[in-house]
């Protein structure tokens, strides 16, 4: 696979280590713009350190990560949403005893331009009605499928032209699992650029344009993400058919 | 001579001035969970300050009125405090960010340690005397007396209140400290500087204490370069109590304790026979922090809002 124009993000040969333990062993990766990329794979199979490593939170050990074109390498970590590069972590990363109105305006703080976040903040408002009505409440007292909800609207509100899902359905009724990818659809129906890590295979492939399947630290296995469905091995390992 | 209500008003005077200071360690304490045991030096170092700029001015005739020449005091005090309270977290406390809390709480040991022993250089062992060129006028409400000083001190102490409230639940930079505070990871992926939000909390924190120890000074007519240890336990005391890390529970817990302490050392001597004299009004500030830590660890607006996984 090479660079086309529309590439956002290219990963090549990362290698990610922890105290000596190689956690991502040389991954290449690729995100063209408007795509809906998931990154599925088992536990500790190394998809949460590749998404820390894209966004600066961890160093990477060899490789480069590039960001229109662009290595991401000089880039403080704080610096990163000014550059596009949003992420909703693992876990939800709520300010629990912020209002849901703070947290959303928490996505919102690179950004100057008043009168286009009062927009956006009206727009994510409409994209979750149910956010609206509990916009004055601490958002630590939300059910976890309302706080998923405030992360997105958050994400949205730093405008991000690649937006990185950490495991969004985790801890997660099965229910609230269905309207969490509801909403991932709603949000690239939007226009958004997403990479989705997620252990719940099936749902993400099914959601997903394109699947990388990540085994110990490797990318064992990408394609489009209905072949992968429909991939013996994947099936066997990782769909539970 | 009304003694109850003479207690509560001079409890009401250095509580206020203990709240001023314990938003410095609780603010601090909120974002990195740190003691900053130095904060007290600062507060000693800008009632130092001011005496000297105080005693300067004096000096060389300048023909300012009372209140002017402590303003210039002050503005000398509060950015010398700023940049002392900027370089301790800096030097100090930076470099251990990562490492295992114990260390970060020696090292605040030793830095006050160290600005003790440099006051003590500068402007030698003795007491000084506040310089004598503030109002001496006393009011008198129902039978109690307050200064003008005293006076002043409430009423600052009130207003610098209302505008930390304002700065940290109302501005861009108040929401990013208390996020930081929550989260400094996911703060730090909405483009918070939180290394510059560190500072400023140490700046602001330093900029009240530099204010808190002027009015010590002025309220006790003196300053010294040990004050600073024991007004620092004491305002430590009063975050304990309101709930370290809460603000609203600094200003609580630091009013409350001041008239606690204020209360005790007018009754002491009537309750215990005269075994105990007023004189040991500190232990009482130490009985509460015990007390609090026994019975009630969390503080009194320490309670978290429940957060669900």
């Amino acid at each position: 696979m090479t660079a086309s124009a529309n590439t956002l993000l290219e990963v090549k040969d990362l290698k990610v280590a922890y105290g000596g333990i190689h956690a991502v062993k040389g991954i290449n990766l690729e995100v063209k713009e408007g795509e809906l990329v998931a990154l599925i794979g088992a536990n500790g199979a190394g998809k949460t350190t590749t998404l820390k490593t894209l966004m600066g939170m961890v160093k990477p050990a060899g490789g480069e990560i590039l960001f229109k074109n662009q290595s991401t390498a000089k880039i403080e970590a704080h610096d990163y949403v000014r550059h596009g590069l949003v992420m909703v972590p693992e876990g939800r990363g709520i300010f629990g005893r912020l209002t849901v109105e703070e947290n959303l305006l928490m996505g919102a703080y690179w950004r100057d331009d008043k009168a286009q976040i009062a927009n956006d903040l009206e727009r994510v408002y409409q994209l979750f009605p149910r956010v609206k009505e509990r916009y004055k409440q601490l958002a630590g007292t939300l059910s976890g499928g309302e706080q998923q909800m405030v992360a997105m609207g958050r994400a949205l509100m730093s405008r991000p032209k690649l937006l990185l899902l950490d495991e969004p359905s985790m801890g997660l009724a099965p229910i609230i699992v269905q309207k969490i990818f509801e909403i991932i659809r709603m949000v690239a129906a939007e226009g958004v650029t997403m990479l989705l890590v997620e252990q719940n295979a099936k749902l993400a492939l099914q959601t997903a344009n394109r699947g990388y399947v990540m085994e110990s630290g490797k990318v064992t296995f990408s394609d489009d993400a209905a072949a992968l469905l429909s991939n013996e091995k994947v099936q066997q390992a990782y769909l539970g058919e | 001579m009304d003694i109850f209500l003479q207690q509560i008003i001079n409890g009401l005077v250095i509580g206020s001035i203990y709240a001023l200071i314990a938003l410095g360690y609780t603010m601090v304490y909120g974002i990195m969970q740190l003691i900053n045991f130095a904060h007290g030096e600062v507060v000693m170092i800008g009632a130092m300050v001011t005496i000297t700029c105080i005693n300067f001015l004096l000096g060389h005739h300048f023909n300012l009125s009372g209140p002017a020449l402590l303003l210039v005091g002050l503005l000398m005090a509060i950015p010398v405090s700023m940049v002392l309270g900027y370089t301790i977290e800096k030097v100090a406390y930076r470099p251990l960010r990562r490492a295992p809390r114990l260390a970060p709480l020696i090292t605040a040991i030793g830095v006050s340690i160290v600005l003790q022993q440099l006051a003590m250089l500068i402007w030698g062992r003795n007491y000084r005397p506040f310089p004598a060129i503030l109002p001496t006028e006393v009011y008198s409400i129902g039978g109690a007396s307050i200064t003008q000083v005293q006076v002043a001190i409430v009423v600052l102490t009130l207003l610098l209140m209302a505008g930390m409230y304002f700065l940290i639940e109302k501005t861009k930079m108040g929401r990013a400290m208390r996020a930081t505070a929550q989260n400094p990871e996911v703060a730090k992926l909405m483009g918070v500087n939180v290394n510059h939000i560190i500072s400023m909390t140490f700046v602001i924190g330093s900029a009240l204490g530099a204010m808190a120890g002027v009015m010590v000074a002025a309220n006790y007519d003196q300053a010294h370069a040990y004050m600073g240890f024991m007004i620092g336990l004491k305002a430590f005391t009063a975050a304990v109590l309101g709930g370290i890390g809460n603000l609203g529970g600094a200003v609580l817990g630091g009013l409350l304790l001041g008239v606690i302490e204020s209360l005790g050392a007018g009754y002491l001597g009537d309750l215990t026979g005269g075994v105990l004299g007023s004189n040991y009004k500190d232990i009482l500030a130490f009985v509460v922090l015990i007390l609090v830590l026994v019975f009630r660890p969390s503080g009194l607006m320490g309670e978290r809002v429940a957060e669900r996984a």
